[in-house]
């Protein structure tokens, strides 16, 4: 670094208007990045780590917010600049890419026209000149078949190629500074593994300088020199990458740091271990299901979807979004159903509970095939099994009182009178960590933690054996999601439930399962213990899926990878396709592998 | 595009067929004899049994049926039962009179009413906000007749601006003059109806993730208004405006009757008081393809505005 | 929506100045209806040549028509018309509507789209000329014009319920809700309704406006209620013949109708900001 820092904040403070009252989302913040350096912000929903990058692009709402404190950038006091004068620098010396690659672009404009457009504004160039441009960078981004893309509109992009679209428009102006709000959250491991080298990559060969912002201590180990910790809008900590990852001194910076898998932590833990959050809270010693005694058995499952399109409605296409799927739980054992997203393991969870309606295998629950149910034993059956959701939002019905929410399902099964439901709720509550007290009040007046404890209070109200938790922790903050992971495991040794645990999350999965399947287009790939599958991976694509993790080791960050730009691959196939049979081996003791 | 033209097209045949087929029935299953209608009371029997034979109604109801499909598709509409002249003719003398009223005031209502919208959503909480708000509300509050006769009273009768009967063809003079009374009046309206409709687009469009990414490069918000969100706020705009140019073609009756202005709702007037059976039929095949025809339109453009439609 | 308690609703109000307004003329409005034969200072039908045409004046506030009935007498009981025939109207379309767009939704598949396709037959013929045709074919009498006007609303309220119908039906509580054994009525009745009804009740707050200019619409057309029942649309038409002597003859039911309709969008208006976050007025 000489002479000046290329960014300086100096005690930003960041308000914003809510209900008529001015609330603190920043305060006191002060940080510098140098030229060439990489800087993280790491920090959870409500942080204020993505409000401090939109003040210093100024894209907060000018009627709503109110911005504190100075923010110096190549010389330049930014506050005291003009609108137009600040508007010539974004997308110019300094840019912003986002999170959320599915709408960051617009709809209805080519990716071409976007990408040439601030060479339009800030470099004068004609259209033209801009659109060769334009594929020059798309070209840079390694997006395949450039030429040909460039005139396609966004939603013809899968959701790291429009990431990639987005990095290339960042990038037009050769801009001196890069903030990357989250940009990989959205993103499959593998894709998150892509991008991330490709941004390691073009900031080595542009010499820009990068804040990145991110909840994701195995991504800073990926991609920072620096870090700062922020909770609750104020810096908590900020060192040098490699010291916080190794040696953090605030328990909060280790609670972050405990959510991400590090290789080796579990081995040789034959069970499943809680989450280590410094108290002992949830900590119970989780149990070893046996495994004579299946609880449920699935054979050769297969649940496709029909496209129709066309006048009359002709099935067109089809989605085989389940393959031939086989396992089976046994009692108060955990499975994990792991693989990236549109792979298939959700709807073998709402094909199990008949959500979604199989159209081959068997579902064997307790001995009965569930698929066989009619409507009326299938009510019934359903007691025994329960799911729980992922959006902690969307699972409670906003207009319904927590309390009345959890006893709904004990008085339509007739399995109380509405007096003694009352009971039962108090004492669900209590079993998820709740006190009786919250049955009166409304889901909106719950944090996502607590309505997910609501949602398994619910889930248990019927004394279910097996709960199928689709993604149930994958929208909470770590911090929560530890807690809430420690709670279902606790509860698992409790009543003797058995999970059928559907997740994207390694670092989740490591802890909580004795078993692993891997899901890849529909069909299981590899499927075993815990430890076989994640540390004994034989199939390429598990091996691929774990290797793209990203850990809080610090050498990952000069570390190269050579990675591929891939296409997502997807399960949509032709009406008259027939899937071929997938041979099994067994490589270990209850491990076995596709054919690949 | 071109499947989605295809199903758009084959769905408007559907449309036509079905209200054909209803306005069959419906005219069957109405009380009154059309015969005893058209001859009075005082006809003799031989002379009304005459009458179902040379309209028809002697014959089972399918071969009617399907003598009034091929009919229709054939533009061979029958005689009207008050005039005796072919439904048709009389119809097609009419069509251009509302269609070109309905055109005019829905242009109104887009050049008027876009800009507002656009204006609205950009001020949006501001006093032009408000100001434009409580008048597209008020506009909107007009009966189309109720703005007809204030028009008139104003326009017409105290300052003498306009004719009173604006039935006048010839120059571009007089053209001007007698379809601008009748398309403010109802063009004030759509324009009240689309400058709400926008607003609301706009304010959607402003708020999106994409917005954010236009201003962070750096592009102008001239710019970013005009071309980024209203690009995309269009596409709801012009399928509420293709929905909203059959409503005008519907409420141009009542114009028409303020203005004493021919037109398909003078007719229908007509037709319903004299119980005129095979008129109220052509006009109802009339209005029917008027609505697949819009739609269609409304279809194609919405094909061009929004890229995700015509990839197919 | 924050209007959930009595001082939520009256907190709401004083922040939505429109929608208070409009609330207030709404409760005139239905006042000035149900009081009509005691407020009203004349029979509305009694005819009297003497005052034919006459202006307003200190005995006629609003002056006389053509047969010297009193105007504001006839203004006070067509307010009842209108009122009734524009609740009666809406409240018929509003749970007809409701209940197609509800099952439509629900169901999905074949029976959604060949519902949804019929609806939008109806949405797209002109609503004017549907209500016309269907009031003259029947005999204008209050039943039939009532049915009119309901049959032309209701494919608005079946597309107002069967878009959030089929974004509550993929919300996770209602999947929780099927994983817990709950039955269909159960879930469409006890979840799913609730959360769609303030959308509804806000879509039918607009389309009373709309019914009362529809019933307006088509007594100036000659298909009211028969004379000498007094309407608004009625009095308009019959002001017409004479608008260009005594204009004001057409121009008091002219603004009586304009009032309460905008009285009506206010509070509908104001309704939707209330219960869509997009739209709320604070950021």
């Amino acid at each position: 670094m000489n002479g000046e820092p290329l960014l300086t904040v100096e005690n930003l403070g960041v308000d914003f208007r809510v209900e008529g009252a001015w609330r603190p989302a920043v305060s006191e913040l002060s940080f510098s990045l140098g030229g060439r350096e990489t800087l993280a912000i790491v920090g959870e929903s409500g942080s204020g780590k993505s409000v401090t990058a939109l003040a210093i692009m100024r894209l907060l709402p000018g009627a709503s917010s109110r911005v504190r404190g100075a923010i110096r950038f190549n010389g330049q006091t930014l506050s005291s600049l003009s609108d137009e004068a600040m508007r010539t620098l974004r997308g110019d010396a300094m840019t912003m890419i986002f999170q959320e690659p599915m709408t960051s672009l617009n709809p209805v404009l080519t990716v071409g026209f976007q990408i040439g457009e601030a060479l339009v504004y800030h470099r004068g160039l004609t259209r033209a000149a801009a659109r060769s441009e334009a594929l020059r960078l798309l070209e840079r981004v390694k997006v395949p078949a450039a030429r040909q893309r460039i005139a396609e509109h966004p939603h013809r992009f899968s959701g790291g190629m429009r990431q990639r679209v987005m990095i290339a428009m960042a990038l037009a102006c050769k801009p001196k500074l890069l903030i990357a709000d989250e940009p990989t959250t959205a993103l499959d491991v593998t894709v998150q593994a892509e991008i991330l080298e490709l941004i390691k990559q073009l900031q080595t060969e542009e010499g820009m300088s990068v804040v990145f912002i991110t909840h994701d201590m195995g991504v800073v180990a990926e991609i920072a020199d620096r870090v700062v910790v922020m909770c609750r809008g104020e810096k908590i900590e900020e060192g040098n990458a490699k010291k916080i990852l190794l040696s953090p001194r605030e328990t909060y910076t280790k609670v972050l740091l405990a959510a991400v898998p590090l290789p080796g932590s579990m081995r040789g833990e034959s069970r499943p271990k809680p989450f280590d959050l410094g108290d002992t809270g949830e900590n119970v010693a989780p149990i070893m299901p046996d495994p004579s005694l299946p609880l449920l058995v699935v054979e050769n499952l297969v649940t496709r979807f029909p496209i129709r399109s066309g006048l009359i409605g002709r099935i067109t296409a089809r989605v085989h979004a389940v393959e031939n799927v086989s396992f089976s739980i046994g009692s108060g054992e955990t499975l994990a159903l792991v693989g990236e997203s549109g792979c298939g393991k959700s709807t073998v969870g709402r094909s199990i509970l008949r959500l979604v309606e199989p159209v081959g295998g068997a579902v064997l629950f307790e001995g009965r095939d569930m698929l066989a149910l009619a409507r009326e034993p299938l009510r019934a059956a359903r007691q025994r099994m329960q799911m729980i959701f992922q959006d902690p939002f969307g699972s409670l019905n906003p207009r319904m009182s927590v309390g009345a929410a959890i006893a709904e399902p004990i008085i339509v099964h007739g399995l109380a009178n509405a007096r003694q439901a009352v009971d039962r709720v108090a004492d669900l509550l209590r079993k998820v960590g709740l006190t009786p007290d919250m049955a009166s009040r409304l889901p909106h007046e719950f944090s996502g933690g607590q309505r997910q404890r609501i949602a398994i209070a619910r889930a248990l109200a019927l004394g279910p054996k097996l709960i199928v938790a689709d993604e149930a922790v994958s929208a909470l903050d770590v911090s929560v999601k530890a807690r809430v992971v420690n709670l279902l495991m606790r509860l698992q040794a409790e009543l003797g439930l058995a999970f059928l645990f559907i997740s994207h999350d390694i670092a989740v999965v490591e802890r909580i399962s004795h078993r692993v399947a891997v899901m890849f287009l529909g069909e299981i790939v590899e499927i075993g213990p815990r430890a076989a599958i994640l540390e004994d991976a034989r199939h390429p694509y598990t091996r691929e899926l774990i290797s793209s993790v990203p850990t809080p080791d610090p050498s990952r960050r000069t570390f190269r990878r050579a990675v591929e730009t891939k296409e997502a691959a997807n399960s949509l196939r032709a009406v008259d396709y027939r899937p071929p049979r997938r041979e099994y081996r067994e490589v270990g003791p209850g491990h076995w592998v596709g054919e690949f | 595009m071109a499947a989605f033209l295809t199903r758009r097209i084959g769905l408007a045949f559907v449309t036509l067929f079905t209200v054909l087929t209803l306005v069959f029935f419906i005219m069957r299953v109405l009380p009154g004899d059309p015969a005893q209608v058209i001859l009075g009371d005082q006809a003799s029997r031989e002379a009304i049994e005459a009458l179902h034979v040379r309209l028809g109604l002697d014959q089972p109801l399918a071969a009617q049926y399907v003598r009034f499909l091929t009919g229709a598709l054939r533009g061979d509409w029958g005689l009207s039962m008050v005039s005796g002249r072919p439904v048709l003719g009389e119809v097609m003398k009419v069509l251009p009179w509302t269609l070109e009223l309905s055109a005019v005031s829905l242009a109104l209502g887009v050049i008027l009413g876009v800009p507002l919208g656009v204006w609205a959503a950009v001020r949006r909480n501001r006093f032009l906000d408000y100001v434009i708000r409580a008048g597209s509300l008020a506009g909107l509050s007009f009966p189309a007749f109720v703005a007809a006769i204030v028009l008139l009273l104003l326009f017409a009768i105290e300052l003498r601006w306009f004719p009173v009967i604006s039935a006048r063809r010839g120059s571009l003079g007089a053209w001007t003059q007698s379809i601008a009374l009748p398309a403010l009046s109802l063009g004030l309206n759509a324009a009240a109806y689309l400058t709400r409709v926008t607003r609301s687009a706009m304010l959607e469009a402003l708020s999106e993730d994409y917005i954010r990414t236009a201003t962070a490069k750096g592009v102008p918000s001239r710019i970013v208004i005009w071309r980024h969100a209203l690009r995309n706020a269009a596409i709801p705009i012009i399928t509420v405006a293709g929905l909203y140019l059959s409503t005008l073609i519907g409420n141009s009756v009542l114009t028409e009757i303020v203005f004493s202005r021919p037109g398909l709702g003078k007719l229908i007037v007509g037709a319903l008081s004299q119980r005129d059976y095979t008129m109220l039929q052509g006009l109802m095949v009339i209005y029917t393809l008027c609505v697949v025809v819009v739609n269609l339109i409304s279809d194609l453009a919405y094909g061009v505005a929004d890229p995700r439609v015509s990839y197919g | 929506m924050s209007a959930r308690s009595p001082v939520g609703v009256v907190s709401w109000l004083r922040a939505n100045k429109g929608a208070a307004a409009g609330l207030a003329v709404l409760i005139l409005l239905v006042l000035a209806a149900v009081l009509a034969p005691w407020l009203a200072p004349f029979d509305p039908l009694e005819q009297d040549i003497m005052n034919r045409l006459k202006p307003p004046s200190h005995e006629h506030w609003l002056g006389a028509d053509y047969f010297g009935r009193d105007t504001l007498s006839r203004l006070l009981y067509g307010a009842r018309v209108s009122l009734a025939i524009g609740a009666a109207a809406t409240l018929i379309a509003m749970i007809a509507g409701a209940a197609i767009g509800l099952f439509a939704g629900w169901r999905g598949g074949g029976f959604d789209a060949a519902a949804m396709q019929l609806m939008d037959m109806l949405l797209a013929f002109p609503s004017l000329i549907l209500g016309l045709i269907v009031v003259a074919m029947l005999g204008p009498s209050m039943p039939n014009i009532i049915a009119a006007i309901a049959l032309t609303s209701i494919p608005t309220f079946a597309r107002v319920a069967r878009a959030p119908t089929i974004v509550m039906k993929r919300r996770e509580f209602v999947e929780a809700g099927r994983s817990l054994g709950f039955s269909d009525a159960r879930l469409i009745l006890r979840h799913v309704l609730p959360n769609i009804f303030p959308e509804i009740l806000v879509m039918g707050t607009l389309w009373l406006a709309n019914a009362i200019r529809t019933e307006a619409s088509l007594a100036f057309i000659g298909l009211g209620l028969k004379p000498p029942t007094p309407t608004w649309g009625g009095m308009i038409r019959e002001g017409f013949d004479n608008i260009l002597d005594s204009a004001w003859l057409a121009m008091v039911p002219s603004v009586a109708i304009l009032v309460v309709v905008f009285a009506l969008n206010l509070l509908g208006d104001g309704l939707r900001d209330a219960i869509d976050p997009k739209l709320r007025n604070d950021p």
